[in-house]
């Protein structure tokens, strides 16, 4: 899933170009005005693709080490039914990855290109994913709080003014609110059950909290860029605004539960109409982002291996399709 | 002869009360419904294992798309477990559900074949396997969808469908592969290897089946070799691959004499409803 966390909007257009960059601004207000959006073959500045090639790919990177953590859970789930929910979840979730990076190779990058670029470790993925799923409660916590996370982020952005990517968002966000149900739903199993169940639950909720409260990336002031993401309706709403937003669903739904959230400084304010939240701690947020989360090396290893493992693989399907073409030519 | 006490009337009351099937009807029935729930286990853990093993591939395939598609497979195979368990558990009645069957059995009650069992090994392997067994199965639910099982046939016919796609699909994989490169060519043909020895399993028809084709629940697996052998035939001259030479074979998993791999496989899969027997997920 994408999330601003590790958003930043390439170079800004060269002096040179300020007139055409100023002109583009103006053409995205006005697509998005008559509902329509900027499509693979329109003009767009550079700055723009490299951004949205950025963003695109980070986001697909996301769906796919994404899988990593509740891939973890598939062969011990403990029921036949959360085993095919979570294995159709996790599929789900390698599908989003699929038309992500199709949507990002409109602009000009290749799959492959991508991949490698996050292998190498140049390319970035969400920071939640370093993160290591011990009980079976993580995987509620995931669902429940992660994708919860992911789908305000991601409602806008069906909104977005690059064509491909808002028609990739909006079949990611009919699949992700569905995947937000199913998460709670296992926390409310756990929660509801035995004292072991429960125990899990809060800790999972413990360990899962701040992670999910830092998806929604440094706070505004610490957001210089936001403004050109603004402009060209490729951010929709500021990181803060956002993080606000799901405390406030949020914390109603630990309470239903009978979870605590771990924050000592969560209490409604009737003033503001939102509650107060706790300082986060962005040292944490910061490390992670540096590849320093504590399963980032697990991560990045199994989709090297993944990737090393399966070259023959694709070798051989590539070999295999110039000889059938061959043969269907001669 | 010794003297036998007389009948009394009161005896001749109880005797005008009492059930019409006595104990010449009596085996009869429990044969069948042990029959058929050994039947259903069969179906019901082929799937399963096979579906246990397909999601261990998860975030290790060779490419999204076939992340996707060995998904897919998976997926289905444990929708197929679900059903034959939850009728297995029905016809034992003995009120264990398809999840008490999957997650509650040991080694020697499980009664799914070896090759499902097999682990992944590299994606060839998984390929050989699943060809194997996909072709296999396909023939066997299209003949199931004639039971005289209702309840069978019914599954039988939903699965089919999906059985179809996954012995098309390994198919193409085990052409490509064979045809493909020096070193995919050598893969297939070692992943070939590894599973042919578990090839007769899957045609293996003993008492418990005989009695069962004989009323029309089960199909008769002996029937469904020919075919196969043609189409396994086809499939390996498509891929420019030899023909089989299959080795002694290894059998077993229908008595619940498995190999070493399948206790591993259920301590993962078993886990967490073993550890916490209250617990309700």
């Amino acid at each position: 899933m994408y999330t601003p966390e590790l958003g930043k909007p390439g170079a800004a257009a060269p002096v040179s170009r300020r007139g055409e960059a100023r002109a583009f601004v103006a053409a995205v207000a006005a697509r998005v005005a008559a509902d329509e959006f900027i499509e693979p073959k329109d003009w767009m500045p550079e700055a723009y693709r490299r951004t949205l090639i950025r963003q695109i790919s980070q986001h697909a990177h996301s769906e796919i080490v994404g899988m990593l953590p509740e891939g973890n859970w598939i062969s011990r789930a403990p029921s036949l039914r959360r085993k095919a929910v979570l294995l159709a979840k996790v599929q789900d979730e390698g599908g989003h990855g699929l038309y992500l990076y199709c949507a990002a190779e409109t602009l000009g990058a290749s799959r492959d290109e991508m991949t490698e670029a996050l292998l190498a470790g140049k390319a970035k993925y969400s920071t939640i994913f370093n993160y290591p799923t011990l009980t079976w409660a993580d995987i509620g916590a995931i669902g429940w709080l992660v994708d919860g996370a992911a789908i305000m982020n991601q409602v806008p952005l069906q909104r977005t003014s690059y064509g491909p990517y808002a028609r990739a968002m909006v079949r990611v966000c009919k699949e992700e609110s569905f995947h937000q149900r199913q998460g709670f739903e296992i926390m409310m199993a756990m929660a509801n059950g035995t004292p072991e169940q429960k125990e899990m639950a809060q800790d999972a909720l413990n360990r899962w909290w701040w992670p999910s409260l830092m998806m929604f990336g440094p706070p505004d002031a610490d957001s210089p860029n936001s403004a050109q993401g603004f402009r060209w309706r490729i951010k929709r709403d500021s990181n803060d605004d956002l993080r606000q937003k799901f405390v406030d669903i949020t914390t109603p739904q630990a309470e239903f539960l009978g979870l605590t959230v771990p924050d000592a400084d969560l209490r409604w304010d009737a003033d503001r109409g939102h509650y107060d939240f706790g300082a986060i701690d962005w040292e944490e947020f910061y490390a992670v982002v540096r590849g320093e989360g504590p399963v980032a090396k697990e991560r990045m290893e199994a989709r090297r291996e993944a990737w090393e493992d399966g070259a023959w693989v694709r070798e051989a399907a590539d070999a295999y399709e110039a000889k059938r073409q061959a043969r269907a030519a001669a | 002869m010794p003297s036998l006490p007389t009948i009394q009337p009161e005896d001749e009351a109880r005797a005008d009360g009492a059930s019409h099937e006595g104990v010449f009807d009596a085996p009869h029935v429990e044969t069948h419904a042990k029959d058929l729930f050994d039947y259903a286990l069969r179906l019901g853990d082929d799937s399963l294992i096979l579906g246990q093993r397909l999601g261990e591939w998860c975030g290790r395939a060779p490419a999204l798309e076939t992340e996707l598609s060995l998904a897919n497979l998976g997926l289905d195979l444990i929708g197929q477990a679900t059903l034959f368990l939850a009728l297995a558990g029905e016809v034992e009645g003995r009120g264990r559900d398809a999840d008490r069957l999957a997650f509650h059995r040991d080694v020697l009650q499980f009664r799914n074949c070896l090759l499902v069992e097999q682990p992944n090994g590299d994606f060839a392997r998984t390929i050989a396997r699943q060809f194997l067994f996909s072709t296999a199965q396909l023939a066997l639910f299209e003949g199931l969808t004639r039971s005289t099982d209702p309840r069978l046939a019914e599954i039988a016919a939903k699965a089919a469908k999906e059985v179809a796609y996954h012995a098309d699909i390994a198919a193409d994989w085990v052409v490509r592969l064979g045809d493909g490169t020096e070193e995919s060519r050598r893969r297939m043909l070692a992943g070939l290897d590894w599973c042919w020895r578990f090839v007769d399993e899957l045609f293996q028809v003993d008492a418990v089946e005989t009695r069962l084709v004989s009323t029309g629940v089960a199909v008769d697996r002996a029937s469904l070799r020919p075919s196969f052998d043609a189409r396994v035939a086809a499939v390996l001259e498509e891929a420019a691959l030899p023909a089989p030479v299959y080795p002694r074979a290894v059998v077993g998993g229908r008595v619940g004499h498995h190999s070493e791999h399948l206790g591993h496989l259920l301590a993962v899969m078993q886990f967490l409803p073993r550890t916490y027997p209250d617990a309700v997920w």
